[in-house]
């Protein structure tokens, strides 16, 4: 049955995972994210946040369960990963450019090499998606010459640029100084607005709060509760995630 | 003249004969290095790369190559592959003389260039090795296949890492050419010997061979150090 907008774009159904050493990180998680909307998922360190996003793009392994993107079973050994993470944008708490490609370069090699696009095309893209990260002017910056707010827009207009239809951001600004935070969350609040399906795992709860459609707590493994934002940080349900809010909020 | 008043007999400089056997010599030497350096370095790329191969046949090959090239002197090496395998691969003539197949030049490049490869792998897989797995990851989700994320990502970065040690390797290959005086490739030490033989100016033929493997030593060192710098990435320290 062919993916159609109406169903889920990205669709987990009890997904699980045991790394190596037998340690179970993920218990069964069952979640939709339908087209547009926006997911934040907080929690605990090792409650296996980041692990779910990285299932998603099938950078782990999934041991059971089913992760269907646009109606692709990512749990596939025939899966065709380079088809699926062009659907598919992530971005890093650690940022990941290419330190040997200018800013401009880094935006515009993934369209060039992988998608074999026009350079020039290419370029006039990259141009745009640069000044929508508001980093006019550091085109020939290399990534060591910006900060890491700057280094973490150009990784999301890297992303980007390969026109994905849903994006992951995995605590992408955990890494970053306080005061380079904000033009990093305006950024991704904007593509939100423009409609971006995004799956984010964050620890920043205001943002959350502001910019989700739906917050997920996970703990241990497992998806405590969701629910929209005012509801889930007014009146959680949850024992496990009151406490959890009562110790960062 | 020189000779008359000091003593000292630096024919190549004066006897034409002296002077184009040693200027063959030289060139004998330097196209051994020219070619052992290319052919060291791509087998040390493509060796690295298939040692972070998923086929286990595949990277067992490499590492008893490395092992193999690594832990025998490249004297025995040499003499191993012009007298033991080269002494298989004859071709008798008509007049009944058996003709070589592979030249000594040939023999000398293909196990100067093997030699020197086995440290390069290392030192390239070392190189790839420091290059962080995120990196990596960041190319993957970018829809990079192994390959194009190795020619446009690991590779250009290994490659900076690596320099300095590459650097050693490759000074140390220029000066390991001269064993192949072994199998009389008319390279700068044999012809040298020849002439120190005919002319017997041994402490002067020496002190050529030496001044000559200094300079052409440095200007390898000088070019390895302009190409480093000029690869340098601004802001960008590898941890």
């Amino acid at each position: 049955m062919p993916w159609t907008p109406d169903q889920p774009l990205v669709r987990l159904a009890d997904v699980h995972k045991t790394f190596g050493g037998g340690v179970e990180v993920l218990k069964g998680i069952t979640m939709d994210v339908m087209k547009g909307e926006v997911i934040c998922i907080i929690g605990p360190s090792g409650s296996g946040k980041s692990t779910l996003l990285r299932c998603v793009n099938a950078l782990v392994p999934i041991d059971r369960g089913s992760i269907l993107v646009e109606g692709q079973e990512v749990n596939d050994p025939k899966l065709d990963k380079l088809a699926l993470r062009r659907k598919v944008g992530m971005v890093f708490q650690q940022y990941n450019l290419f330190p040997h490609k200018t800013a401009l370069e880094n935006v515009m090699m993934a369209p060039v090499h992988v998608l074999k696009r026009d350079k020039k095309e290419v370029e006039r893209q990259a141009l745009a998606l640069i000044a929508k990260v508001r980093l006019t002017g550091k085109e020939e910056s290399y990534p060591g010459e910006l900060s890491g707010g700057q280094q973490q827009r150009i990784a999301i207009a890297r992303s980007l640029a390969m026109n994905p239809d849903v994006m992951l951001f995995d605590e992408v600004t955990a890494a970053l100084d306080p005061e380079t935070v904000k033009g990093v969350l305006v950024t991704i609040r904007e593509l939100a607005e423009d409609g971006m399906t995004c799956m984010i795992v964050t620890h920043e709860m205001g943002f959350a709060r502001e910019v989700a459609n739906r917050v997920y707590f996970t703990d241990g493994g497992v998806l405590v509760e969701h629910g929209p934002p005012k509801e889930f940080f007014a009146s959680p349900r949850d024992p496990r995630t009151r406490q959890f809010l009562d110790q960062i909020l | 003249m020189l000779h008359e008043t000091s003593g000292i007999k630096l024919t190549i400089f004066y006897d034409a004969f002296d002077r184009a056997r040693f200027f063959n010599g030289f060139l004998t030497s330097v196209r051994l290095m020219a070619v052992c350096l290319v052919a060291s370095v791509v087998i040390g790329v493509v060796g690295a790369w298939i040692q972070g191969s998923r086929l286990r046949v595949l990277r067992l090959i490499t590492q008893g190559y490395i092992q193999f090239f690594r832990n025998t002197p490249p004297l025995v090496q040499l003499y191993f592959f012009y007298f033991a395998l080269g002494s298989y691969l004859k071709l008798t003539t008509g007049n009944g003389i058996a003709v070589p197949i592979v030249s000594n030049f040939t023999w000398a490049a293909i196990c100067l260039s093997f030699y020197a490869g086995a440290f390069n792998v290392e030192i390239f897989r070392a190189g790839i090795e420091a290059v962080p797995r995120e990196t990596l990851e960041a190319a993957e989700s970018l829809g990079y296949s192994r390959l194009k994320a190795y020619a446009y990502v690991i590779l250009p970065l290994a490659f900076r890492i690596s320099l300095p040690a590459l650097n050693n390797n490759l000074v140390n290959l220029i000066k390991t050419t001269t064993i192949a005086y072994a199998i009389a490739v008319p390279e700068m030490l044999y012809v040298a010997n020849q002439i120190w033989s005919d002319e017997s100016n041994v402490p002067e033929m020496m002190n050529v061979l030496l001044i000559t493997y200094v300079s052409l030593v440095g200007i390898l060192v000088w070019v390895m150090g302009r190409w480093e710098r000029g690869l340098r990435i601004p802001g960008y320290s590898p941890a």
